[in-house]
């Protein structure tokens, strides 16, 4: 496995970037197949077949086909585990279980509301729509209450899962970051742990790869 | 000492832990939270879970909230007890769990759960109508969803492959209280998630959890 790694997606999708960063933490070669979602090739073959959800990213190893960026994540975590940076915590069976639940509140909690908040905030406006204010208000009112619990998670260790940088931190890079670049990054900045946190996320040289990525 | 498991049986993410916890012929102690008199959002259970839901599972000195994180940790920890549900031996089939898993958590939650909400939860509440328009929206996407596992179904018995596994499980408590609304019919329409829908409760543990999953729809 390995070696012939391909990633089916495109740099400024949040779900891609989930996934090269993984790749990127851990030090793999990949190759990225650009997929042309203006045209609609997301909907049609070859990636129809790849994912019947017609989504990118989807990830080729050898003879594995996977979609879904978090069952992607968890796989490069688990299987070159011993490659690159750790990103999920194997020896300590408290931080493992505690990880498994961050991941959970990424996916449950805090990703619902905030891809919407970047959807109004950032999307809309790519793709030619308007911002609707009522929306934005509504969803960084949720957002706020999911931040309040970061903050006092992050005022008693310095990642969600305990000491070390997990995936469930990784998971939510991609949206933090697009928020970050609109209004709504008032949210994040006037909570000190929860911005501590982000800073160090966010300058993981593997994460700076993924942006690097975006400007070619 | 048992694991304890607070919340009641007829919570559909109560319930997926209970399934877990029965295929993994484990025993517990389930701990009644008073969800009604809001007793999950008592100090003394937020400071369990911060989100204010159930279930949360206690093991000796570990508590967990979530109901999938919950679910993978006893598979991970009972791996080698009852029903394989996570396929740990290979780390592609693995893979192939989570994948479905994720899909069970991003595609077809959200679409059950906001219907179910409408037509079973807002009638319990009493303040107002079931919103028709959230209901339809809903039902179409769940409709593509079921489409996408009708082809799957086709091609393996269960969403992972040919044994039953989590992502199977997570979908047993929302599909039963979807089945108890009008619309059955996206399920019983479609000819192999039917079947796969009559096997999944056919299961034993599915069996012993079922009878607390006692809300019913008020209007359809």
């Amino acid at each position: 496995m390995g070696g012939g790694i391909k990633v089916h997606g495109v740099p400024i999708s949040t779900a891609t970037m989930r996934v090269l960063a993984t790749l990127y933490e851990k030090g793999l070669d990949f190759e990225i197949v650009p997929v042309d979602m203006k045209a609609g090739a997301h909907k049609q073959e070859p990636l129809i077949s790849l994912n019947p959800f017609g989504q990118i990213p989807a990830l080729l190893d050898g003879d594995l086909t996977l979609f879904e960026s978090r069952a992607i994540t968890e796989y490069i975590a688990e299987e070159y585990s011993d490659k690159g940076e750790k990103l999920l915590c194997q020896g300590c069976k408290k931080v493992k279980a505690t990880t498994k639940v961050w991941l959970q509140v990424e996916g449950q909690q805090f990703d619902p509301i905030a891809s919407k908040l970047a959807f109004e905030r950032v999307f809309k406006g790519m793709l030619g729509m308007t911002t609707d204010p009522a929306a934005v208000e509504d969803l960084e009112a949720k957002l706020v209450k999911v931040l309040d619990i970061y903050e006092a998670r992050l005022s008693k260790s310095p990642f969600l899962a305990g000491d070390c940088f997990t995936l469930a931190d990784l998971h939510h890079l991609p949206i933090i970051y697009y928020l970050m670049g609109t209004d709504s990054k008032k949210l994040f900045e006037s909570r000190p742990k929860v911005n501590e946190w982000i800073k160090k996320i966010t300058a993981r040289p593997a994460w700076v790869k993924v942006l690097h990525l975006q400007k070619q | 000492m048992a694991m304890k498991v607070y919340g009641d049986g007829m919570s559909a993410c109560v319930a997926r832990v209970l399934l877990c916890l029965h295929e993994k012929e484990t025993e517990f102690e389930l701990v009644p939270v008073d969800l009604f008199a809001c007793h999950h959002k008592l100090p003394s259970f937020l400071s369990m879970n911060p989100f204010g839901q159930v279930p949360v599972l206690q093991d000796d000195d570990l508590t967990l909230f979530e109901s999938r994180a919950i679910t993978a940790y006893i598979a991970d920890k009972h791996k080698d007890k009852g029903t394989d549900l996570t396929r740990h031996a290979d780390a592609k089939e693995t893979a192939i769990v989570k994948l479905w898993s994720e899909v069970e958590s991003h595609h077809f939650n959200p679409a059950v759960s906001a219907v179910i909400h409408q037509l079973i939860v807002v009638p319990l509440q009493g303040e107002k109508s079931p919103d028709a328009a959230i209901v339809e929206e809903n039902l179409e996407k769940l409709g593509k969803v079921l489409d996408v596992y009708e082809e799957r179904l086709g091609k393996t018995k269960y969403l992972a492959g040919d044994s039953y596994t989590l992502a199977d499980l997570h979908h047993v408590p929302y599909i039963y209280y979807f089945m108890k609304t009008s619309h059955a019919g996206l399920v019983n329409d479609r000819p192999n998630v039917k079947a796969w829908w009559e096997d999944l409760c056919s299961r034993p543990a599915f069996l012993k959890v079922s009878p607390g999953l006692t809300i019913a729809p008020v209007t359809n």
